[in-house]
């Protein structure tokens, strides 16, 4: 595999120095409103994403955090339009662009896809057909989108591939002939072969080891501020995007915990489980201190506990919390759903 | 390349293997055509006469059997298989008439099970749930569990009773004379309608419900949600990035039941009294006719591992792993 230098990766992601450039204020290029997701269970409906809402910015970078079963890949997958039964849109809208995707039909959507949204998927091996090679992977979604000149793909692929530091050589190799690394690159570059407006990206390092991870963090940094497409990242790990994300969400059980800019989030989480996130990583500069972590399991999302679904595992439990279930409270520029921030006033958009 | 290579070595290997079987197989089995001959003519036949029948036969029970093996192998590879005992004609010419009506029947017919059968999986794994997907493959399902023959006779009583006319057995009408004209082929078509209805029926539901469960598998993969995404057209989704995964598993399967065409459907034949591979194999072993049942197994285990290659090549043409796989 071909990697970044490493001390190219050193000063382009030194210590918490967010790159890119920052989000312009016009349009937002996305907008999510109250939208949920149930899975169709024969014990009933399971809401795997309940009422999230927010806006993303042309150029920005949004990270997404959680633990597994969080809900945060359906939502990522409800965004795109992509759930495939039993998990189905129970509410809300997703507005790309000013289009509300969830009323479109499959056919309107096809023409959207890939040209303007594009999605990165956690494991390219499962997610490249392993039948074709990496070039008519790419000649196909070109070919759906009316480019039919075998020139022009071929001179495009190369670019998009070259863009990810791979040798167009490679467009004829098969996914099971390149490394984890040249994989999930290639599928980058795939993303890329439009200039979309809006890249998905579905945990796209976490098959890597850290040091693959790195780089192409950086490399996906780079190009946002090259071609100025947003990007909405899902990851678990919270210390990957710290240094790479504009505004980071935490989600637990299907729902926005903690949503503000990232370093806000970071310096001072005000969700108990934001704190519980942070401690569960090791700092390698600051002093040893012991990892926490947090006890106990998600909840079972059919199975919800009344009152705020954090309060089994909460440090800071409080009886109301039992009761209660805590509405997102607007914090300055950041919303957090805990009753400790009673407070203050409802978040609104 | 390498790949190819390999497989070719594998397929001489096993050749000679079922070539040495074919020769000894037989010489195990009690009894033997001369004693059989001498049993039909009561003990009345001149040792003269004997020693003309092993000549013209090709049966040399003085000599050694080592020597009889390396004959034997010298006549396969230069076709000489010697005289039927009970056809009374070269062995090569029984089967030059028989094979094509084999391969014209049961090739075609499990050709087109398996092309029907893919077809009807994939579409149903594509809609899930939907009414051919709720019909077809429970039905075929239970019609591929009833033997064929059964299947075959039924086919026989009704056809029999209502369509009066409709030929119930045979190739073609008694007294046509085999040509390429239009007359004889309808002939033909009518004569091979019901035993192809048979196998066609019986094994149609096999090839539907592997294709369906493989098929609903792969459509959960990750590259059919990508495939989606990129906004490519249906057919492409169902077809270039389901289908063509799915379809990997039931190559060989596909290829084994070509290769057993040319013996798998003795009770077809023998039910509707169609003059193929099968029907001469049944007479040859009932007979303890050596050179014809040489030939005819030969010919099968031959199919069969034609087959089998020719499934490595179209699954290396298919799938881009196998062709550089260890």
């Amino acid at each position: 595999m071909r990697s970044a230098p490493a001390d190219r990766v050193r000063e382009l992601a030194g210590p918490g120095v967010p790159l890119g450039v920052p989000p312009d204020a016009g349009v937002p290029v996305l907008q999510v409103d109250d939208l949920s997701v149930a899975y169709q269970t024969r014990r009933g409906d399971v809401t795997a994403v309940d009422g999230v809402s927010f806006d993303l910015a042309r150029g920005e970078f949004l990270g997404i955090v959680g633990e597994s079963g969080c809900g945060k890949s359906t939502l990522l997958f409800a965004i795109a339009q992509l759930l495939a039964p039993p998990a189905q849109v129970t509410g809300g809208c997703v507005s790309f662009k000013g289009t509300d995707l969830t009323e479109l039909t499959e056919r309107q959507l096809a023409a959207i896809r890939w040209k303007e949204l594009s999605v990165v998927m956690q494991s390219a091996m499962n997610a490249l057909n392993p039948v074709k090679s990496v070039g008519s992977q790419f000649a196909d979604a070109m070919r759906a989108h009316g480019v039919s000149s075998k020139r022009e793909i071929a001179q495009r692929s190369a670019e998009v591939l070259a863009m990810v530091g791979i040798d167009g050589a490679h467009l004829k190799s098969y996914p099971h002939q390149l490394s984890g690394g040249m994989r999930q690159r290639s599928m980058i570059a795939m993303a890329l072969l439009f200039t979309p407006d809006l890249v998905i990206m579905d945990e796209p390092t976490s098959a890597l080891d850290v040091v693959a991870q790195r780089s192409l963090m950086v490399q996906i940094k780079e190009l946002q501020a090259e071609l100025g497409f947003a990007i909405i990242f899902v990851t678990h790990d919270m210390s990957l995007v710290s240094h790479f994300s504009d505004r980071l969400m935490v989600m637990y059980a299907g729902q926005v915990a903690e949503f503000g800019p990232t370093r806000r989030v970071f310096d001072a989480p005000l969700h108990p489980y934001s704190v519980g996130l942070l401690d569960a990583f090791p700092s390698i500069r600051g002093p040893q201190v012991p990892l926490t972590g947090i006890p106990g399991s998600p909840p079972d999302l059919a199975k919800l506990p009344g009152g705020c679904r954090f309060a089994p595992r909460c440090q800071k439990v409080m009886p109301a919390c039992e009761t209660t279930a805590p509405p997102l409270y607007q914090v300055d520029d950041i919303q957090v759903r805990c009753l400790l921030q009673a407070g203050r006033g409802p978040a609104g958009d | 390349m390498r790949y190819a290579l390999r497989r070719l070595g594998f397929f001489a290997v096993t050749l000679w293997a079922c070539l040495t079987l074919n020769f000894v197989l037989p010489r195990l089995m009690p009894g033997s055509p001369i004693l059989d001959m001498m049993a039909k003519y009561h003990g009345r036949l001149n040792p003269k006469a004997l020693q003309a029948i092993e000549v013209a036969f090709g049966i040399q029970t003085h000599t050694s059997l080592i020597v009889q093996y390396f004959q034997y192998l010298g006549n396969t590879f230069t076709g000489n298989f010697g005289m039927s005992l009970t056809q009374t004609e070269p062995v090569s010419q029984v089967i030059g008439g028989a094979v094509w009506w084999t391969l014209g029947l049961i090739g075609v017919t499990t050709i087109l099970a398996f092309i029907l059968g893919t077809l009807i999986g994939i579409v149903g794994a594509w809609r899930r749930g939907g009414w051919l997907d709720g019909i077809l493959p429970p039905v075929f399902v239970i019609t591929s569990s009833i033997p064929f023959f059964w299947i075959g006779m039924l086919l026989i009583l009704f056809v029999g009773k209502f369509f009066v006319h409709f030929p119930l057995s045979g190739a073609y009408s008694y007294g046509a004379t085999p040509g390429l004209n239009w007359p004889f082929i309808v002939d033909v078509l009518q004569h091979a309608l019901l035993p192809a209805l048979a196998i066609l029926i019986t094994s149609i539901g096999g090839w539907i419900l592997t294709m369906r469960n493989t098929m609903v598998t792969v459509l959960a993969e990750d590259y059919v949600r990508m495939a989606r995404a990129k906004g490519l057209p249906g057919w492409r989704i169902m077809f270039d990035y389901a289908a063509r995964n799915a379809m990997l598993p039931n190559l060989s399967g596909f290829a084994m039941s070509l290769g057993f065409v040319l013996s798998g459907a003795i009770l077809v034949e023998y039910l509707f009294s169609y003059q193929g591979i099968g029907y001469y194999l049944l007479q040859a072993v009932d007979n303890q006719d050596y050179a014809l049942m040489q030939a005819l197994f030969l010919l099968i285990t031959v199919a069969v591992l034609v087959a089998v290659l020719a499934a490595d090549v179209l699954t290396a043409l298919l799938d881009p792993r196998t062709r550089t796989g260890s």
